[in-house]
C-alpha cells in the first residue's frame, strides 16, 4: 500500500486553477522529489496534502485512508509532518522548547495535571525533555539547546525546522525547500542527513526543491510540475534528459 | 406603515452620521491595520469647533452661508489634529505590534478626552441653531429639516469621497495603499503623504459628523465621542473594515436597526443591539458584509 | 515538599501582615484605611492583570473583554452572599465567626468563577477562530453587551447598582487569591500546555501543523482566565460592598490591558509590576485632579513609543539573576556568555 496517493486532485482559487487533476503516488520508504517553475503549483500541493488547504476535488489517502479536507492538526497528529517554504520556527521559544512543542502532541498531560504537578506529569516532562534533547544531539543541534530560536543562524534554523517536524514521529516527511539559502558545503549536508533519516527511519519523504543537486542527488524519483500539471515523472537520470522538463525549467543545463 | 417609515427615515438620518465616522475608521485601518480608537474623539472636538465657530459668528438670524463656514472650519480643523496625532503618535509606532499600535491608540483617545474635559469644561454646552428649522409633513410622516440636511450632507460628502477614491490619483494610490503598504512603496507612492491624507480626509468626515449631530440633538460634551465612536467602529466593521462602501452600508444598517430597536422594541437594549449584531457578523461572516477575505500565505 | 512550606509561610505571612494592617497585631499602629483600600485595589487589579496575560501574552490572543467576566464574577457572586449568605451562615453555626465568613466567601468566589467561566466558553468559542483584530472587536462587544445584560436585570439593582454585600473581603483573601493566581499561571506556562500556549503565540500555523490543538488549547486558557477574572470580581464585589455596572465598562478592561503593556506581556512578574505601578500612579497622581489622566494618557503613548515591550518584556525577573549566573559560568565566545 503507498504511503501517499493522490487521486485527480484539483485545486482551484477563484478562477485560478493552481493545481490540475494530479495523480501522484509514494510508495513507503520513498524518496520523491517534486520539482517545476515557481508557480506551478508545488506548495499548494504541499498545503492540500498537509490540510492547509481543502482540494477542491479529487482525493488524498495517506496509508490508505483518506485525508483530503481535514485540519492540519489532524493530519500532523495521523502521521505526516511539514516543514515551511519561509522558516517558521517558534523565534522566542528556546531550540529545545521548538521540539518540545512537537513532542506534546504525542503527549497525554492535561492542564490540570500540570497545575497540580502531579507525579506523573513530571514523569512525562523528564521523558520529553530527555527525548527531544537526543533529537537535537542528532540533527547536531544539542550545543545550542537554550539559545532563542530566532538568534540561531539560517542554516541552524533548517536543520532545526526539520528535527521539530521529526518530533512529532511521523510515518511521512514533507520538506518544503529545505535547502533554500544554503551554500554548497550545507546542501551536501543536507543531502546526507536527508538520507540517513530515510534509512534510520523508514519513512516515506516528499521533497519540493529548486536545487537540482539536491534533488537530482537523492531523490529516487522526480515529479515535474507545470501549471499545475504534471509533465514527466521518473528517475532522475530520465527526467534531466526529458525534452519538455528542460523546455519547462530546465533550461538545457 | 408611516410610523415604519418615521422610523425607517430616523433611522437613515442616524446611519449617515454613523457612516460618516466609519467612513473614518475604515479608511484608517485600511491603510494601516489600525483600529482608531481616538476617531471618536475626534468626532467630538469637530463638534467643539463647530460649537465654538457658531459662537463666533453669532448672528442674528441663522443662515446657510454661516452653517456652512461653520462645517467647513470644523472638517479643516479636524484634518489637521488627525494628521497631528498620526505623525506623533502613531507614526513612531507604525512598525511595531498590533497590541501596541492599540494601546497608543487608546491613550491618545484618553488624552484628548481628558484635555476636552480640561479646556472645554467638563458640562455640555448647548450647540445654537445654525439654519432655519422647519418641519416637514407628508403622509403623517415629519420630517425636521435638520434630518433633511444630515443626509443631504452625508451624501454629498460620501459621493464626493467615492469620487476621490475611484477617480483622483491619489485616491488610487490610497487604494494601493490599502492593499499593500510595502507594494505601494516600491511603486514610488509616498506612503507617508498618503497616510497623512488618509487621516485628513477621515478626520474631516468625522468632524462633519459632530457638527451634523451637534444640529440635531444640540448638545456637546467631551465624551460624546465614545457612544458615537464606538457604534460607528462596529458599522464599520459590520459593513467589513477597509472597505468604503461598506462603513456607509454598515452606518445606515446600525443606524437604522437603533431606531427599530428603540420603537419597537424597548429603549434599554440600545446599546446592545450595536454590538448584538456585531457579533452575529462576526461569527458567521467576519470579513463583515463588503469584506475581503485575508487569506495567509503558508 | 518544598512547596507546601512555601506556600503554609505565604498563608500565614498574608495573615499576619493583615492583621498588622487592621490594627490587630501591634498596638497603636494600624494601616490608614485609604492605604489599605490601594493596597486591597492593587490585589486584586493583580488577579485581573496576571489573569489576562495568559490570554494576551502568553497565547497571544487579543482579548479586551476582560471586565466582562470580572463583571459576571462580581455580580454573581454578590447576589449569592445577599440571597443566601445568611441561611449558609447559621447552617455553619458550630464554626467560629471568621470561618463562616470565610466559608461564605469561598462560595460565593466560587459560583462567581464558575459562571464566568462558562460566559469564558461560550465567548471563547467562536471569537478564538477569528484572527487578531477580529477577536478584540469581539471580546470588546461581548463584554459591552454583558454590561448591558446585567443592567437590565433588576434582582440585582439595575442602573442603580447592587449594594448592600458584607465586606467578607479583606486584604488576606485579596492577597491569597492574588499568590494562587501568580502560581497557577505560573505553572501552566511553564508546563507542555504553556509550551503550546507559547507555540499558538508565535506561530499559530505552525503549531497547528505539529500537532497542536489550537482551538482547543486556546479556549482552555480563555476559560481559565475568565475564571480567575471572575474570582477577582467576586472579591472586588465583597470589598467595596457595592458594585456598578459602569465599573466593568471596556475602558475597566483597557486598564488592565496597560497593566499588562506596561510590565511587559509574557512576564509574570511584569504583571504584577503593571498592577502595583498602575494603581500607584493613578492614586499618587490623584492630587493633580484633572491633570491626572492627561499626564497618565500623555505617559502611556511616551511609554509605547520608547519601549513597546513593556517594562520586563518576556523576561521574569528571576531570568535576571540566572542570567548572570549563567554567563558568568558560560565559555567565552559562545552565544549567551
Amino acid at each position: 500500500m503507498p504511503s501517499l496517493q493522490l487521486s485527480r486532485v484539483t485545486m482551484e482559487f477563484g478562477g485560478l486553477c493552481a493545481v490540475n487533476a494530479l495523480d501522484l503516488t509514494i510508495e513507503p520508504g520513498h524518496l520523491y522529489g517534486l520539482i517545476g517553475p515557481n508557480g506551478a503549483g508545488k506548495t499548494t500541493v504541499f498545503n492540500v496534502i498537509t490540510g492547509v488547504y481543502a482540494p477542491t476535488s479529487g482525493d488524498v489517502l495517506f496509508e490508505g485512508a483518506s485525508i483530503a479536507g481535514e485540519r492540519c492538526g489532524r493530519i500532523t497528529r495521523r502521521g505526516i509532518a511539514r516543514t515551511f517554504q519561509n522558516i517558521r520556527l517558534f523565534g522566542e521559544m528556546s531550540v529545545l522548547d521548538n521540539v518540545k512543542v512537537a513532542f506534546d502532541c504525542r503527549q497525554a498531560t492535561t492542564l490540570t495535571t500540570a497545575v497540580l504537578r502531579t507525579p506523573a506529569h513530571r514523569t512525562e516532562e523528564e521523558r520529553v525533555g530527555r527525548e527531544s534533547l537526543e533529537l537535537l544531539k542528532i540533527f547536531k543541534l544539542d550545543h545550542l539547546a537554550n539559545e532563542r530560536a530566532k538568534n540561531l543562524p539560517y542554516g541552524s534554523q533548517r536543520r532545526l525546522e526539520i528535527a521539530r517536524a521529526m518530533a512529532t514521529a511521523p510515518r511521512m516527511l514533507l520538506l518544503d525547500e529545505p535547502a533554500a539559502g544554503m551554500n554548497p558545503h550545507e546542501s551536501t549536508e543536507l543531502m546526507d542527513l536527508i538520507r540517513w533519516i530515510r534509512d534510520r527511519f523508514g519513512m516515506a519523504i516528499l521533497l519540493v526543491e529548486h536545487n537540482m543537486k539536491v534533488v537530482m542527488g537523492i531523490c529516487e524519483t522526480v515529479h515535474v510540475l507545470d501549471y499545475g500539471s504534471t509533465i514527466a515523472i521518473g528517475p532522475p537520470a530520465q527526467i534531466q534528459r526529458d525534452p519538455k522538463v528542460i523546455e519547462a525549467y530546465l533550461g538545457g543545463a | 406603515m408611516t410610523t415604519f417609515l418615521q422610523q425607517l427615515v430616523n433611522g437613515l438620518s442616524l446611519g449617515s452620521i454613523y457612516a460618516l465616522i466609519a467612513l473614518g475608521y475604515t479608511m484608517v485601518y485600511g491603510v494601516l491595520r489600525l483600529i482608531n480608537f481616538a476617531h471618536g474623539d475626534v468626532y467630538m472636538v469637530g463638534a467643539y469647533v463647530g460649537y465654538y465657530l457658531s459662537r463666533l459668528l453669532q448672528r442674528k438670524e441663522p443662515s446657510l452661508a454661516s452653517a456652512l463656514l461653520v462645517m467647513l472650519g470644523s472638517m479643516i480643523a479636524c484634518a489637521l489634529l488627525g494628521v497631528l496625532i498620526e505623525r506623533l503618535a502613531y507614526r513612531p509606532v507604525r512598525k511595531e505590534a498590533r497590541l501596541t499600535l492599540l494601546i497608543t491608540a487608546i491613550g491618545v483617545s484618553l488624552f484628548i478626552e481628558n484635555v476636552a474635559q480640561l479646556v472645554f469644561g467638563p458640562d455640555p454646552k448647548f450647540f445654537p441653531s445654525l439654519a432655519p428649522r422647519t418641519d416637514f409633513r407628508f403622509g403623517g410622516m415629519r420630517l425636521t429639516s435638520e434630518q433633511i440636511t444630515v443626509i443631504a450632507v452625508s451624501l454629498l460628502l460620501m459621493v464626493l469621497l467615492r469620487f476621490f477614491i475611484m477617480k483622483t490619483r491619489t485616491g488610487k494610490a490610497m487604494r494601493a495603499v490599502s492593499f499593500s503598504l510595502d507594494a505601494a512603496k516600491l511603486m514610488g507612492i509616498s506612503t507617508d503623504w498618503i497616510i497623512s491624507v488618509t487621516f485628513a480626509l477621515g478626520s474631516a468626515l468625522a468632524a462633519s459628523g459632530g457638527v451634523l449631530i451637534a444640529m440635531q440633538i444640540p448638545k456637546v460634551d467631551p465624551l460624546m465621542g465614545i457612544p458615537y465612536g464606538l457604534k460607528a467602529f462596529v458599522a464599520a466593521v459590520l459593513g467589513g473594515i477597509g472597505s468604503v462602501p461598506g462603513a456607509v452600508l454598515g452606518g445606515l444598517l446600525i443606524g437604522t436597526s437603533e431606531v427599530m430597536v428603540v420603537g419597537y422594541l424597548s429603549s434599554t437594549y440600545r446599546d446592545a443591539i450595536a454590538f448584538g449584531i456585531l457579533i452575529l457578523v462576526l461569527i458567521l461572516r467576519p470579513q463583515g458584509l463588503l469584506g475581503r477575505v485575508h487569506k495567509e500565505k503558508v | 515538599m518544598r512547596g507546601w512550606i512555601a506556600a503554609a509561610g505565604v498563608f500565614v505571612g498574608l495573615l499576619f501582615l493583615n492583621g498588622v494592617f487592621v490594627g490587630s497585631v501591634f498596638p497603636g499602629f494600624a494601616l490608614p484605611p485609604y492605604l489599605l483600600q490601594v493596597l486591597c485595589l492593587a490585589g486584586i487589579n493583580i488577579t485581573l492583570a496576571v489573569s489576562l496575560n495568559l490570554i494576551n501574552g502568553f497565547t497571544g490572543q487579543f482579548s479586551i473583554g476582560h471586565a466582562g467576566f470580572m463583571a459576571i464574577g462580581a455580580y454573581a457572586s454578590a447576589y449569592f452572599t445577599v440571597t443566601f449568605g445568611e441561611a449558609l451562615r447559621s447552617a455553619l453555626g458550630f464554626l467560629p465567626e471568621f470561618a463562616r465568613d470565610g466559608a461564605v466567601l469561598l462560595v460565593a468566589l466560587t459560583i462567581g468563577a464558575v459562571l464566568a467561566s462558562i460566559a469564558g466558553f461560550f465567548v471563547g468559542v467562536p471569537s478564538l477562530r477569528l484572527r487578531g483584530d477580529y477577536l478584540a472587536i469581539v471580546t470588546l462587544g461581548f463584554g459591552e453587551i454583558i454590561g448591558v445584560v446585567i443592567l437590565n436585570i433588576d434582582a440585582v439593582g439595575g442602573a442603580r447598582g447592587y449594594s448592600g454585600i458584607p465586606k467578607l473581603a479583606n486584604f488576606f483573601w485579596i492577597y491569597l487569591f492574588a499568590a494562587a493566581t501568580v502560581l497557577v499561571v505560573h505553572r501552566i506556562v511553564h508546563s507542555s500546555f504553556g509550551r503550546t500556549l507559547v507555540a499558538i503565540r508565535e506561530d499559530e500555523i505552525a503549531a497547528e501543523a505539529m500537532g497542536v490543538h489550537t482551538t482547543r488549547a486556546k479556549v482552555i486558557s480563555f476559560v481559565v482566565s475568565s475564571a480567575m477574572a471572575g474570582v477577582a470580581g467576586g472579591l472586588f464585589a465583597h470589598y467595596l460592598m457595592y458594585i456598578n455596572v459602569r465599573s466593568f465598562t471596556f475602558l475597566k478592561s483597557f486598564e488592565i490591558i496597560i497593566m499588562i503593556v506596561i510590565g511587559g506581556l509574557g512576564s509574570i512578574t511584569g504583571s504584577v509590576l503593571g498592577a502595583v505601578l498602575y494603581i500607584s500612579l493613578t492614586e499618587g497622581l490623584r492630587e493633580f485632579a484633572q491633570y491626572r489622566m492627561v499626564l497618565f494618557s500623555l505617559l502611556l503613548i511616551i511609554l509605547m513609543i520608547v519601549r513597546p515591550q513593556g517594562i520586563l518584556g518576556h523576561k521574569e525577573f528571576v531570568t535576571f539573576l540566572t542570567k548572570r549566573r549563567r554567563s558568568l559560568g558560560a565559555a567565552p565566545g559562545t552565544p549567551g556568555a
